[in-house]
């Protein structure tokens, strides 16, 4: 940020990377969350899944090594670490909504209060489709956001409730912005509300970028913040 | 038993008008090309075709989409193809966009006997709740928008949860593509390009599998099958020249260490 307070882009991926596990199985939205897998600690092996049928996902071929029969779910062209496995899409679904994908890691344009996201379309605009979005977002055993604090003119992002069509509703576990991290949690627990369960939720600040004070994230964050 | 046909165009040649085709592929990855371009050439129109996506404007389902043989697509992203959103936006096609996995699910249930399931997926969305703009009039406005489905409460490990009641996909023919095929129609795909063409070939009634490679019932080890033959009822062998026919959409790369020091470009996911 230009004020030298805040985290950077790959200074946000680094601290979603440290949210994971050695082991974890992990799905990855398009941009920034792609990052993540550089910040990763030298013992942490992540398995990268991609939802047209992959586990395992590694990097980019070499230049003149890519095949057309091996795409991740972004359309671009891969490679596999050891230890990969491809499977139909309906496989590859049902481990995203049986709960076996440990972390999905997504953007989102609007988040509220009760981890609601909005992050498929706007009204007036060519709808492109949902793809994967929604199962991962039920699905996935954490539904970790990974955005701006705030849009590009300023607008709020996390809202009471969002203004855009809905991806999935309380689905969020964590947000981490460049401003801070927050937490989707059961008041009546105090511990993060399980994906998609009823029930109410509030919104908990966990910790702060540097250089960032609570009254800035308060006041750029629409719901209260417990 | 012989299910392999002498050509494309005799596989789809009782291709009736207003047919619905389960298409496999994803993006422009394991699409059965040789058998959408003997659609074309055969001009069956009116088609209803499901399928994760649309191909690209020359390529794939996108040369069916461009010569208008196309009144009905499901797919769950077609982000691709400029053609496609100004035939939705003027009312020329209707598209009903689903959820990948409940797409493909939707097709695993069509071949497999279950008339619907209960998924969380779409909960509390339009996918649910209706509303999402299936076909527009001449004016833009909607003329047909998504129905409100069915929504049930279960209890789960975690609590309680609303689920909503996807139907199953039924096609009367199957298109799909793959690496080594037998006479009795056993399949094997290639790495990702497997995706959708197991279940593209499970809910077809009559299945056309077009196979890069065709072998002899034997040769391939039962261990290795992906789609049993049962579920194909045509095969057609490619030429080599058929088979190597491939596009890429993104090409991704890095350079290579011997060029240049290799750094970690590390690809994710999207639609």
């Amino acid at each position: 940020m230009a004020h030298g307070s805040g985290w950077t882009r790959e200074q946000m991926a680094a601290r979603a990377a440290s949210e994971l596990r050695d082991g974890s199985y992990v799905n990855l939205g398009i941009g920034l969350p792609t990052l993540v897998p550089n910040y990763v600690a030298d013992d942490v092996e992540l398995v990268l899944q991609s939802e047209n049928g992959i586990l395992g996902v590694g990097a980019y071929p070499f230049d003149g090594e890519e095949h057309p029969d091996l795409i991740n779910a972004g359309k671009e062209t891969v490679t596999l670490r050891k230890g990969a496995s491809f499977f139909d899409s309906a496989t590859s679904f049902g481990m995203i909504r049986g709960g076996k994908i440990d972390a999905a890691i997504l953007g989102a344009m609007q988040v509220s209060a009760a981890g609601d996201i909005a992050n498929w379309m706007i009204p007036g605009k060519m709808v492109k489709g949902m793809g994967g979005a929604m199962d991962l977002v039920h699905g996935a055993k954490r539904v970790i956001v990974l955005m701006e604090h705030t849009a590009k003119d300023g607008s709020l992002k996390i809202l009471e409730q969002c203004h855009l069509p809905y991806t999935g509703k309380r689905v969020v576990q964590r947000i981490i912005t460049d401003l801070a991290v927050i937490d989707v949690i059961d008041p009546a627990t105090g511990e993060v509300a399980p994906s998609g369960t009823l029930g109410e939720r509030v919104l908990k600040l966990i910790e702060l970028a540097p250089g960032v004070t609570e009254d800035e994230v308060r006041a750029k964050t629409e719901p209260h913040l417990t | 038993m012989d299910k392999v046909v002498s050509s494309a165009a005799e596989a789809v040649a009782d291709i009736p008008d207003g047919a619905t085709l389960s298409v496999g592929g994803f993006g422009l990855c394991g699409i059965p090309s040789v058998l959408i371009d003997a659609v074309l050439r055969a001009d069956i129109r009116e088609l209803e075709a499901i399928s994760n996506n649309c191909g690209v404007d020359d390529w794939g389902l996108g040369r069916l989409l461009v010569e208008k043989r196309l009144r009905r697509m499901t797919a769950s992203y077609v982000g691709e193809n400029k053609e496609f959103a100004r035939q939705y936006l003027a009312g020329e096609l209707e598209v009903e966009l689903t959820p990948q996995g409940t797409l493909a699910e939707r097709m695993r249930a069509g071949g497999s006997g279950i008339a619907a399931f209960f998924t969380a997926t779409g909960v509390g969305t339009q996918v649910a709740e209706g509303g999402l703009p299936w076909k527009y009039d001449d004016a833009g406005h909607v003329a047909i928008a998504s129905p409100p489905k069915q929504t049930q409460i279960f209890s789960t490990a975690d609590g309680e949860r609303e689920y909503v009641l996807e139907h199953a996909i039924v096609a009367d023919f199957g298109l799909v593509r793959a690496w080594k095929g037998d006479r009795h129609g056993n399949l094997i795909y290639r790495q990702s390009a497997r995706n959708f063409n197991p279940l593209a070939a499970m809910c077809g009634r009559i299945t056309i599998a077009e196979v890069e490679e065709l072998l002899e019932p034997g040769e391939l080890d039962p261990n290795d099958v992906h789609t049993p033959g049962v579920y194909v009822q045509r095969v057609v062998a490619l030429t080599p020249e058929q088979a190597n026919d491939k596009r890429i959409e993104k090409v991704t790369t890095r350079p290579r260490p011997d060029v240049l020091e290799g750094n970690a470009a590390t690809p994710g996911s999207g639609g």
